[in-house]
């Protein structure tokens, strides 16, 4: 940005014309240039963070669940951050189609041992990875769950077998607080 | 062009306004003299047919807000009070719901007349190009209002569309929060939804100015093609064309009030009518029939980030039509080739459409990756192809010739104020 290109030539001094030097002129343009331009970036942030999760949403975090009266084979829902988590508790079948199933088959790859705590409790979140909606339980063919919007299909370990989802159904942070009380988040 | 009367103000007022401000000018050059085209036909008259719609829609828009509230909790009941307990709310509410409908029915038509006569052609493609920015804020606009009413539906319509932006690498899930302000569409995405839905209609009557400004730079294209070359080509906008554009836009709106009087839900989707569950996704989601073509596209690719890009390229590839079409004629009436390629064009897009509409297994997945291929080939390969192969038929000397044949009319003079 030199005076000779940018300046107009009737506006500038004869000095400034031939001169390669910069002149206050060209030193004030890049000046206040580079402070409007991270001064609108100062302002922009606070208009586009606002958008983000305000501290309600953020503060309810974790969920107490009582399992002790979920019987065997039966799928209970609760929500959590806004969301369907499915607390599954499976049969011993269940467990071994998860368990019988080769890793080669999957199209994202994970053991049943390492998405549950305990086998008979299948906790994921009930949200399909392609496209938000919510599965349902024990439908498709592999009885675990199907999502009716696209069309994928999940095991009794909540992987991904068939259809459009690119992930296995998340699961959400949780413990067993004692034998019958589950703590989601 | 030349010919036309220029505004001379008559009146005191007029003049003293138009010394300060030239506007009864602008509007008398627009609107009463502009000279347009002498064979224009009735699909021309979309423009103003979409003019009103737009008017239409903002108008219901503004009392629909004085009655509505967009908070999750209450905004489903707040609908049902403006159907119930508001004076004509009813009727303000079906004519805005199905005027969404008859906005797209319009604004298809006016875009395949602007493919069938070549109407992105130099001189027009800024034209063209204002003409998809309306278009993709049209789309946004009718998705975020589809939301408002807060049915099931709405929510998980809004988790579906919302969610395609999770396909982006590495900052999907950020950027899917960000527009939800939360972990799933919730009260915080209700209230910015409404917030947009409000703003862009008044952006889309921005861009229309800018639309109809490049409009009147070199004028309407026409069914033959070509540009118009004397005055015994135009008529003056008032009276020829107000009365046609009016005429239609009667006939228009004749078929919208049927909609809204007699079958105001056959467009909509009953579960609407089911207030927002996060815990439960309907059955059977569809979108609403304006989006079924792009919806077949997204669900044809099976992979998730491929089908979000195919959908959205769907969109934008018709921005660069005026570059990939290579012929140099631009009405389809003088080019046999094209003209059955358009028509394939057209079946190609309501099929999709038929496929978003059924659900995805079988013939219809099969059918619909066919489609969507076809879809693209027609842009990518058939469009620039075709104008370096195809041999146009002659195009009339002019638009005189062209309306009146070879041989002088004595009513083409007479015709002309």
């Amino acid at each position: 940005m030199t005076a000779s290109t940018t300046t107009p030539a009737s506006t500038t001094t004869p000095a400034s014309t031939t001169s390669p030097e910069p002149t206050r002129r060209d030193f004030l343009y890049v000046a206040t240039t580079a402070v409007g331009a991270v001064g609108a970036g100062f302002a922009a942030w606070p208009l586009i963070a606002q958008m983000n999760p305000d501290a309600t949403t953020l503060a309810a975090a974790s969920i107490e669940v009582d399992i002790g009266g979920i019987a065997l084979g039966q799928v209970v829902t609760v929500k959590w951050r806004g969301k369907p988590v499915f607390v599954m508790h499976r049969t011993p079948e269940e467990i071994a189609a998860a368990r019988a199933t080769p890793l080669s088959e999957l199209p994202d790859p994970v053991s049943d041992e390492e998405r549950v705590q305990k086998p008979e409790w299948l906790v994921v979140i009930g949200i399909c990875t392609h496209l938000g909606c919510v599965p349902l339980v024990h439908q498709g063919a592999f009885k675990g769950a199907f999502c009716p919007c696209h069309g994928s299909d999940y095991d009794t370990s909540g992987r991904i077998r068939v259809g459009p989802a690119p992930a296995n159904l998340a699961v959400p942070p949780y413990k067993f607080a004692t034998e019958s009380k589950l703590v989601i988040g | 062009m030349t010919g036309h009367p220029t505004y001379v103000p008559r009146s005191a007022a007029a003049k003293w306004l138009e010394r300060r401000l030239p506007i009864l000018g602008l509007l008398h050059s627009s609107f009463v003299v502009f000279p347009n085209p002498r064979n224009l036909n009735y699909w021309w008259t979309f423009g103003g047919i979409l003019s009103f719609m737009l008017a239409a829609q903002i108008v219901t828009g503004v009392i629909l807000v004085m009655h509505y509230t967009p908070q999750s909790h209450l905004a489903f009941a707040s609908v049902e009070h403006i159907m119930r307990d508001v004076n004509y709310g009813w009727l303000i509410r079906y004519a805005h719901a199905n005027g969404a409908s008859m906005f797209f029915i319009a604004l298809y038509i006016h875009m395949f007349r602007g493919l069938y006569y070549g109407s992105y052609k130099e001189p027009r493609e800024v034209l063209w190009l204002l003409g998809v920015v309306i278009y993709v804020l049209t789309v946004a606009t009718a998705f975020l209002g589809y939301v408002l009413p807060w049915g099931q539906m709405s929510f998980w319509g809004a988790t579906v569309i919302t969610s395609l932006f999770s396909a982006i690498p590495l900052v999907g899930d950020t950027i899917t929060t960000w527009l939800w302000g939360g972990y799933a569409v919730d009260n915080a995405t209700l209230n910015r939804f409404f917030s947009l839905h409000y703003l862009l209609p008044f952006m889309i009557a921005g861009v229309v100015v800018l639309h109809i400004w490049a409009l009147h730079v070199p004028g309407s294209n026409n069914p033959a093609g070509i540009e118009p070359r004397s005055d015994k080509d135009t008529l003056p906008f008032h009276p020829y064309f107000t009365i046609k554009d009016g005429f239609a836009l009667v006939c228009f709106l004749v078929f919208y009030a049927w909609f809204v009087f007699y079958v105001p839900n056959y467009l909509g989707h009953a579960d609407n009518y089911i207030e927002a569950n996060p815990m439960q996704t309907p059955a059977h989601i569809v979108p609403e029939w304006y989006y079924l073509p792009f919806y077949a596209i997204l669900r044809s690719i099976p992979s998730k980030l491929g089908g979000t890009a195919a959908m959205f390229a769907a969109v934008l590839i018709i921005a660069f039509v005026p570059w990939l079409d290579t012929s140099r004629v631009k009405s389809a009436a003088y080019r046999p080739i094209y003209r059955i390629f358009f028509w394939l064009f057209v079946a190609c897009c309501v099929l999709l459409g038929y496929m978003g509409s059924k659900p995805p297994e079988g013939i219809y997945v099969i059918t619909a990756r066919l489609l969507t291929f076809y879809y693209f080939l027609h842009f990518l390969v058939i469009l620039p192809v075709l104008g370096l192969v195809e041999r146009p038929r002659a195009v009339p000397k002019s638009i005189a010739e062209a309306v009146l044949g070879k041989k002088p009319h004595p009513l083409s003079v007479d015709a002309h104020p």
